[in-house]
């Protein structure tokens, strides 16, 4: 990766089913080296968007480069980058080995030589002892583990992972999220990542481009995403948002536009609230406390008309306890309060 | 569990929150409940007695199979051990392997069962020469629309009569049929009545009958598969080969079976466009018919029976049994 060539890049990238505009003049550069991910909701574009680059499907308009290559017209059998797919589409009439092998096979590798390479990448995801087994005689995150060392045997610059873990149950899922950045870590090549889950694009990603009705509605880093969304639909995609409308951020900030408080920067207290600098203080009556392990997320209607849900921690410092129908004081910092693109809030909020 | 003080009041409350009610004990309002009708007590009692149920399902089936179907063939074998008197023309009941002896040592009946069997070899063999590349664009390429519009294109040859579709192609093989002016001013003429006519003529017959399972076995080979071979290097050719064809294997032999098998048995194309070539089938009609030897035509019937259990013995570890 000595190039400062980016390992992907987008200009205009468009692609059209019929009347439906599923990738709406996408530009986006993927760094060399990088862990990348896009999120969105199912039907935003992100999964078309990864066909694109591995070649599955053919853009309406707009290129696509790899390291400085035009890729756009090629095969997928012709272009460096390869996928795991989200239901691993694993090969049920070979063995591991074979599955794992098939690329090194088709490319003409000779028996021994493809055979030592692929135990060799089954070693690197601790499957060595299945090379003779099945998929179907694997559990799911087994063949998770072998669609990635399938994927990776023939070395590809990128590789593109569709939901990779939609298909595990949560512990298994953090345990990939781990076993993933550390492949990453190891073979040096970019991952472009695909995923609805927010939680799991903030925890693997160096980058994270969040899409929309088929457009980047932000980009950036998963910080930045968390603490700066810029718009409405970041914000309530990407972890929880108390959101202010126009009106009620002029009855309780004092300012028109749109603005959102992350619920863990709000607390809950009782009397007049809390006093300092920037501190704001809204009353209102506990709707509803919901108990979550390590903390309680207390939802409470604001007397000036808006529902807001507060997180706080179940940790030492916690006393007192909210009921239903309670009357509070709900406080935060101004300088918790971001401020959302535009007073207008249907507007797509710039990339 | 056990709560310590730190829990959260919400969660100390959670249990006296649960109030001590009766939900299953009040009565429904407006849902009235079933009266116990007879046709009510029958279902209740079948309901209770799989037994019974699954004997009144399977009375009818098992009666067609058994009797009329498993019967008719066992005595069909039967009877290939019997003689006829050739004074009086009666079936005589006694045993004597004389038939099977015929039949197997008989050059007449050995050059039949060879062209038979090399028929229905030749025959399969370009059904499914055919039906490859029609299934897999019907299941993979063409569009939802397309895909209904060539299944009925597929299907509707089937339901024009066996009888027509012979005669129609003894029509475009004779001599001044459709074939000889498409192909003579390229120099060719038309096969004519005889075992090509035969060949072609049973191809067409049979070639939904490969198509369909085909079809549908490729349907079952998701396209994620397709895409991962080509993502991970393999061409068209390659991914047919290593993927697509092992993947659809059961099914073309589920569809070979049915082309042999239909060939083997066939006796009335032959009749049609065979020109003087007999096979199988006409030896047992001439013999239950003209000669009115049916021990004898019982016996030659055995021939294709012995050949497709002997067939359908080899393809049966594959899986295609399962395709049928």
């Amino acid at each position: 990766m000595t190039d400062q060539q980016p390992a992907i890049r987008l200009s205009g990238l468009t692609k059209e089913f019929g009347a439906v505009t599923a990738v709406d003049h996408v530009d986006l550069e993927i760094a060399a080296g990088e862990f990348f991910s896009m999120l969105g909701p199912s039907g935003s574009g992100k999964t078309t968007v990864l066909r694109l680059i591995a070649g599955f499907e053919q853009p309406t308009g707009g290129t696509i480069e790899l390291f400085g290559d035009d890729v756009t017209k090629r095969a997928p059998f012709d272009r460096d980058v390869n996928t795991v797919f989200q239901d691993y589409a694993l090969f049920p009439h070979m063995s591991v080995l074979d599955n794992v092998a098939y690329g090194l096979r088709v490319r003409g590798i000779g028996k021994s030589e493809r055979n030592e390479r692929a135990r060799k990448a089954l070693a690197a995801v601790r499957l060595e002892q299945m090379a003779d087994r099945k998929p179907s005689q694997l559990s799911g995150g087994q063949r998770q583990r072998i669609a990635l060392a399938r994927a990776t045997v023939v070395e590809p610059k990128v590789l593109l992972l569709d939901e990779p873990l939609g298909a595990l149950d949560l512990k298994l899922r953090e345990q990939m999220q781990v076993e993933l950045k550390e492949i990453q870590r190891d073979l040096g090549i970019t991952f472009i990542f695909v995923t609805h889950d927010q939680e799991e694009a903030l925890t693997l990603s160096d980058r994270v481009a969040v899409f929309n009705n088929g457009r980047i509605e932000q980009l950036g880093t998963p910080a930045e995403l968390y603490e700066r969304p810029v718009s409405r639909f970041v914000a309530d995609f990407v972890g929880t948002s108390n959101l202010f409308d126009d009106d009620r951020s002029r009855a309780i900030l004092g300012r028109g536009g749109q603005h959102s408080v992350r619920p863990e920067k709000m607390t809950v207290g009782a009397g007049a609230g809390e006093a300092g600098e920037g501190v704001i203080n809204a009353a209102g009556t506990v709707v509803e406390t919901i108990y979550l392990g390590s903390g309680i997320r207390i939802v409470v209607d604001l007397d000036a008309g808006l529902r807001v849900s507060v997180l706080e921690q179940n940790d030492r410092n916690r006393r007192h306890d909210e009921d239903r129908g309670d009357r509070v004081v709900v406080s935060w910092h101004d300088g918790d309060v971001v401020a959302l693109g535009g007073a207008d809030a249907a507007a797509p909020a710039p990339a | 569990m056990t709560m310590n003080a730190t829990a959260p009041a919400s969660a100390r409350n959670a249990a006296s929150a649960l109030e001590p009610g009766t939900p299953g004990a009040s009565p429904r309002a407006g849902v009235p409940r079933p009266k116990r009708t007879p046709a009510r007590r029958a279902s209740v009692f079948l309901s209770t007695h799989p037994r019974t149920r699954l004997a009144l399902l399977l009375a009818a089936p098992l009666f067609w199979l058994g009797i009329v179907y498993i019967v008719a063939l066992v005595l069909l074998l039967v009877t290939a051990f019997w003689s006829v008197d050739s004074f009086t023309g009666e079936i005589t009941q006694e045993w004597t392997l004389d038939n099977i002896v015929t039949v197997l040592t008989g050059s007449l009946y050995q050059t039949v069962t060879l062209r038979t069997v090399g028929v229905a070899l030749l025959v399969t063999i370009i059904d499914v020469a055919f039906a490859l590349p029609i299934a897999f664009f019907m299941a993979k390429v063409a569009s939802r629309r397309m895909q209904r519009i060539l299944l009925i294109a597929v299907l509707t040859p089937l339901w024009a009569s066996y009888l027509v579709k012979a005669y129609a192609w003894r029509s475009v093989l004779s001599q001044d049929g459709i074939w000889e002016w498409l192909v003579a001013p390229f120099g060719g003429s038309t096969p004519g009545y005889g075992l090509p006519a035969t060949i072609i003529t049973l191809a067409y017959l049979w070639l939904p009958y490969v198509i369909l399972p085909i079809y549908a076995g490729l349907e079952r080979v998701p396209d994620s598969l397709l895409e991962a071979s080509a993502d991970l290097g393999g061409k068209t050719w390659p991914t047919l080969r290593h993927v697509v064809l092992p993947l659809t294997m059961p099914a073309i032999i589920a569809g070979t079976i049915f082309s042999f098998s239909l060939s083997l048995g066939d006796y009335i194309t032959v009749n049609i466009v065979g020109g003087a070539n007999q096979m199988l089938g006409n030896l047992v009609y001439t013999n239950v018919g003209a000669a009115n030897n049916l021990p004898l035509a019982a016996a030659i019937a055995l021939i294709p029976i012995a050949i497709i259990f002997g067939y359908l013995f080899l393809v049966r570890r594959t899986g295609a049994l399962d395709n049928l």
